[in-house]
This record gives structure tokens, sequence and C-alpha cells, in this order.
């Protein structure tokens, strides 16, 4: 069976950097995970989401810094807003909130990674495949 | 030299598109001198007979506005596109999809419900729906099939141009006609309106202070907005920032938030998400290190209907196009 698709927008600075840690660990973390590493959690707009979404990922998982930690200073409180709206307006749209996450790991946080990469896998899992007309 | 070929038609739309064309007042007289209208349903009796009797490309540019919703409306489109020399999507409706769009929260089958059974005002004690074929001593009465999605023009025929608004204002509609007559038309796909966006040719945007944040939201209805003011900077939610300028600030100078029908401007793909990131972004950015979590929902919590907000005009144009039915 084909596991459904997961597009995670990881943070350069930290939590691409635990995805790394998890990696070099060799922690076990599921291989639908697909990662795409971008500078800030800041920069992950809602556009781009929705076409992750549209072009077949079944869940689409934004990692970025612990609040207060962000590179940019504040790129982590925007994405924490922009995607709480979006889970609303997708959730009125029929698209369940769960598959939409956003959430924080820091540099060193491997096994925080791994954990939260295994929860979507899972959550997935249980939710199937996102079929749009 | 005969005069070029030109027809209206109109869809899913609610008349205001007719009226643009007649509030281009004696300026229509000009266009009515310059070509000949060969077919125009509200205001002219031709039928669909004239239009299938003429040659392929005979009518030189079929103005079409309304979203696709029936079958019928996809037959006369389909007839008017093999018709036309250019076909050009006239209005929101056909444009995005526009106001009936929003029917795209609901399927047929919800929509007949609604209308023919639950809506208090219905009495309709057999319960009975619309059929696309129903016998009667006489014969079968057939209807053209309702859709369960809402469609723009172009995701049903190949459409040349567009001509945004909620409806088309005059001046622009003038310039179309006016590019066409001339041959002077951009490249094919163009929206005939700016690039810019609205809040690049409001009169508020000068005042706008350089960071915006948004405190509290307030709905229109909630207070009078001060004319001198972005409406951002009041809590109210405008889609300026994300949706093309030519409008002439419509709603703007009649102090009301711009609602999107313009459509985004040319890089964007999705305009409600577009509209949706614009706004999350400068939502409490003055307080954000110091609000928790739950602060800042409680303050997004504020928008009660986000997607028919952000997507008010745009939902059948959407990356989803359409809710997602259980
Ligand atoms: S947000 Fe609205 S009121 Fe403010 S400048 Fe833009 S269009 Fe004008
Ligand atoms: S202000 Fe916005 S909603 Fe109003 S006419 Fe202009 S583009 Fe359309
Ligand atoms: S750099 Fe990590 S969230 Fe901004």
């Amino acid at each position: 069976m084909n596991e459904p698709t997961i597009v995670s927008f990881l943070c350069n600075w930290c939590s691409y950097e635990g995805a790394d840690k998890a990696g070099g660990a060799r922690l076990n973390y599921p291989a639908n995970i697909r990662i795409v590493r971008v500078m800030c959690s800041g920069r992950v707009d809602p556009e781009l989401v929705i076409q992750a979404l549209k072009e077949g990922a079944s869940g689409v998982l934004i990692l970025g810094c612990h609040p207060g930690d962000c590179h940019y200073k504040k790129g982590n409180y925007k994405a924490l807003r922009r995607a709480y709206l979006l889970k609303k307006t997708l959730k009125q749209l029929g698209i369940e909130e769960e598959r939409v996450r956003l959430d924080w790991v820091a540099a060193g946080e491997g096994e925080r990674f791994a954990e939260i990469a295994n929860e979507m896998a899972e959550t997935m899992k249980n939710l199937g495949p996102l079929e749009l007309s | 030299m005969a005069k070029p070929k030109v027809a209206f038609y109109w869809n899913a739309s609610c008349g205001g598109c007719e009226e643009a064309v007649i509030d281009l007042n004696e300026d229509i007289l000009k266009v009515v001198e310059a070509v000949d209208i060969v077919f125009w349903p509200v205001a002219l009796d031709f039928k669909k007979k004239d239009v299938e009797a003429m040659g392929d490309g005979e009518i030189a540019v079929s103005f079409i506005n309304g979203a696709i919703r029936t079958e019928e409306q996809e037959e006369m489109v389909k007839l008017l596109r093999k018709k036309s020399g250019l076909i050009v999507a006239f209005g929101s409706c056909s444009h995005l999809g526009g106001i009936p769009g929003l029917a795209n929260f609901w399927d047929r089958e919800t929509i007949f419900t609604r209308v023919y059974k639950t809506v208090p005002s219905t009495a309709n004690p057999n319960g009975i729906v619309p059929q696309q074929k129903t016998n009667v001593p006489e014969g079968e009465l057939t209807l053209p099939e309702f859709y369960d999605t809402v469609k723009t023009l172009d995701q049903t025929i190949d459409v040349d141009y567009y001509l945004p608004g909620c409806a088309p204002p005059p001046d622009l509609i003038m310039n179309a006609v006016t590019a066409i007559l001339e041959g002077k038309l951009p490249e094919k796909g163009a929206v005939l309106a700016p690039e810019k966006s609205l809040c690049d040719t409001c009169p508020r945007g000068e005042k706008k202070p350089e960071k915006l944040s948004i405190k509290e939201i307030k709905r229109p209805y909630e207070i009078i907005p001060d004319p001198e003011k972005c409406f951002l900077e009041e809590g109210i939610i405008c889609l300026g920032p994300v949706t093309r300028s030519g409008c002439g600030e419509r709603c703007i100078n009649a102090n009301m938030p711009c609602r999107g029908c313009f459509g985004p401007t040319k890089e964007v793909i999705d305009q409600g998400a577009k509209g949706l990131s614009a706004i999350a972004s400068i939502l409490g950015v003055e307080d954000e290190e110091k609000m928790t979590e739950e602060d800042t929902k409680k303050l997004i919590d504020q928008i009660v209907d986000p997607a028919g907000l952000f997507y008010m005009y745009s939902l059948p144009s959407s990356l989803l196009k359409r809710k997602r039915m259980a």
C-alpha cells in the first residue's frame, strides 16, 4: 500500500538541524515525510501549503524554532497565526485540521522531531489520503 | 466594410453585468455604431438557432458573464466559443466564479434540500425537487442538469481575455472594446485591468502607517470607519493588498472595505490563501512576543467565516475549487 505523503517544511536554523540529529542518531521516523528546507517557518505561505495538498500530499507539517528562538526573531509568530487561520479556513472547506500541523523543534531535539514525524504519519494513516475533486 | 459582430451572454450571474453595459451611457452609442450586436438575450430578440446558423468564428467577440452552473450554460458557451473569434470573460463570476461560486460550499443535493425543503418560507409538502426528466400526460419534460460544482468560464471553454469586476467598470469596458476594434490587444490570457494592487492606488494607502498591527477585528457594521484611515488600521479586514486595482476604489469610496472582486494580481495563484496570509501577518504584530498561543487564537477567532471572507469572489478559481464533501 502507498503510504500517504507528508510534505514537511523545516526551517533551516532549528528544525532542519533537529531532523538531521534524528537522522544522525538513527532514530526511526517514517520515510513518507518529504522534507523541504526553508529559511524560516515564517516563509511558509499558506498558498504553498494548499499547493502541496492539491498536488497529492495527505498532510503538511511545518516546523520552526521554538517561540523566542527564531533566527529572524519573529518569523515563527507569523507562522503560528497563518497556520491557525489556514486550518480554520481549510476546515470550512472540508479538509481536516489535523492535515496541517505546525510545531516547534529546536536544533538539538532529534527525538522530538522523530516523535512529531511519527505522530503525523499515524494521524495521516488514520485519516487516509486526501481526495480532492 | 461590414461591422464586426459582437455577442453578449449571461450564465450564473445577477444581471449586474448587463447593467454595466447599459452604464456605458452615451458611450454605448459609439459601440453600437462600430459593431453589430448579433446576440444579447437580455436586450435583443435573437435566439440560439440564430447563433447556430452563423459560421464558425463569424462573431468577432463574445462577452460572456456569469459562472457555469448548469448543463445549458455549458452548451451555450461552447456554442459561442465555436462561433467567436475572441471570448472575453466579463465580470467576476465568469472570471473567478464570483458570488454564485460560493455555492461550492455545498453540492446539488444540499442546495436542493435547503432551497426546496428546509427554508422556512418554502411550502413544499410533497417534497418535490427539480428533476431532469418529468413525465406528464403530454410527454416528457426535461431540464438541464444542475451541476454539483460551479465553474469559471475558463474551466469550461478557452478564454482569450478577462474583464474583471463585480461588475466591470465602464472605463475598462470601453478600453477593452477600443483595444479590440483597433486590434491593440495584449497577449492572450491577459486581464484587461492594471497590474497594480488596490492598495497601490487607494487614496487611503498613503496614510497607511508603515507598520500595521490589528489588535481587535471589527466588522463593517460595528463601527463607522474614519474615511481618512486605511481600513486595516481600524481593524476592518480589507482585501486591497491582494486585489487587483482598476475598479476606481468603488467600495473604499463608499466607506466599505474591498472584498476582492477584481481578483488577484498577476503573481498570485490563490487569492484567498494570499489574503488570509496577508491578514494573519498583521494580526497583533505589535504584541506578538507577549501574546500566548491562546491570546493569538482568540484574536484570530474574531474572523468568524474566514473561508467565506477570503474566497468571497474566487472560490471556483482557487486551488481547491470547492468544499470537499464528507
Ligand atoms: S487595505 Fe484597503 S483601505 Fe487600506 S490602503 Fe489597501 S485598499 Fe486602501
Ligand atoms: S473595492 Fe474591491 S470589492 Fe470593491 S469594487 Fe473594488 S475590487 Fe471590487
Ligand atoms: S528561523 Fe526557525 S522559525 Fe524562523
